[in-house]
């Protein structure tokens, strides 16, 4: 595929050398640009929220923190059950268990695991 | 040679209003943030100036990371959250000029900082969504038989949400002076050790060195994580969604 024949035919618009091996060719190359210019604005737009995680060390502690937090919520939560209803040890050890399963979660949602199903929604 | 942690201790200036180093930085950062501020924009010159296009820089910059997360609306809270990321970006930036006191490591002061934010979180999404704003803790999409223990785990969640946000913080400043303050001791005491250990005493100060430069990142990277992170938290209580 030569490009004087190209130039001539965008310029020109005569259907001098439109042959179908030409149009598809076209279409192929458009098709390959569109293709390129749309992920490229696929890959712009993300950056825009999680730049949090820029360096590796700010991410092992980002997500270390998630996780910490949620535990300790758990014992805080469940340590407060115990005071207010006496039921120790059982709250703090049920409220461990599900704080656990919460840091679970903010990891998860953290590292992006569950980017799908929650920040769709949120923007 | 001096302990690690000694940088860390609260040591009462004026006893009597129990103001201490941490009050004194902690006003020194306010005022810092407002007399700079001021004094950037006061001559309001349509061409800015140095002074002014970085005052303005960091309003677009907050400006920007705030309506990325919340949308437009979201700008109602950009006095909070500029506030926020000025006052961290300087009590850690102040924190790295040797011999004065960094307020964000001590997690009393981090975990007020979050429970402001998460306080404004709840009391607005109360105030404009009502009973809906406990939506945020019904996700979507769950077998019922599944939903008492989601919802239990998604408060214990949400409750961990200021624990997290004053945690990253406080542990990153803290981490990141001690670890100073360690190879900074170890060039002491390899010179103090004499002989074939006084000349491996460079090492540590190149390796204090890098870490100075590493600090200086964290510091305005925590700055930044932390208005990130208000602005998301800030967006459910404007939008619960689900």
């Amino acid at each position: 595929m030569a490009d004087p024949t190209k130039q001539g035919n965008g310029n020109g618009r005569e259907p001098t050398s439109s042959d179908d091996a030409d149009l598809s060719a076209r279409l192929k190359s458009l098709d390959a640009r569109i293709d390129k210019a749309s992920t490229h604005r696929q890959n712009a737009e993300p950056p825009a929220r999680p730049t949090s995680d820029s360096s590796a060390l700010g991410q092992a502690f980002r997500l270390s923190a998630e996780f910490v937090s949620g535990v300790a919520a758990g014992g805080i939560l469940g340590w407060i059950v115990d005071r207010l209803f006496g039921s120790s040890p059982w709250g703090l050890i049920i409220c461990l268990i599900l704080g656990f399963c919460a840091g679970m979660l903010n990891l998860m949602r953290a590292s992006g695991a569950l980017k799908s199903a929650r920040s769709d929604e949120k923007r | 040679m001096a302990s690690p942690i000694e940088q860390f201790q609260i040591k009462p200036i004026i006893p009597v209003l129990n103001f201490t180093n941490s009050s004194l930085f902690m006003v020194g950062a306010a005022a810092l943030i407002v007399g700079g501020l001021l004094l950037a924009t006061r001559k309001r010159a349509m061409v800015p100036g140095r002074a002014q296009s970085v005052a303005e820089g960091l309003h677009d910059f907050v400006a920007n990371t705030l309506t990325d997360a919340t949308g437009r609306e979201g700008m109602k809270f950009f006095p909070l959250v500029f506030s926020l990321f000025m006052f961290v970006l300087t009590a850690n930036l102040l924190g790295m000029i040797p011999g004065f006191f960094t307020v964000t490591s001590h997690i009393i002061v981090t975990f007020a900082l979050a429970m402001l934010v998460i306080g404004t979180v709840v009391i607005y999404g109360f105030l404009k969504h009502g009973t809906h704003f406990l939506g945020l803790f019904v996700p979507s999409g769950v077998p019922v038989w599944l939903l008492p223990f989601i919802v239990v785990i998604e408060i214990i969640s949400f409750l961990s949400r200021p624990i997290s946000l004053s945690l990253r913080l406080f542990a990153n400043m803290l981490a990141g002076h001690i670890a100073l303050k360690v190879f900074a001791g170890f060039v002491v005491a390899l010179l103090g050790a004499g002989g074939a250990l006084t000349i491996l005493a460079p090492l540590p100060l190149l390796m204090a060195v890098a870490l100075m430069a590493l600090e200086f990142l964290v510091a305005a990277l925590q700055a930044y994580v932390f208005t990130v992170l208000t602005c998301i938290y800030l967006n459910d209580a404007l939008h619960p969604g689900h």
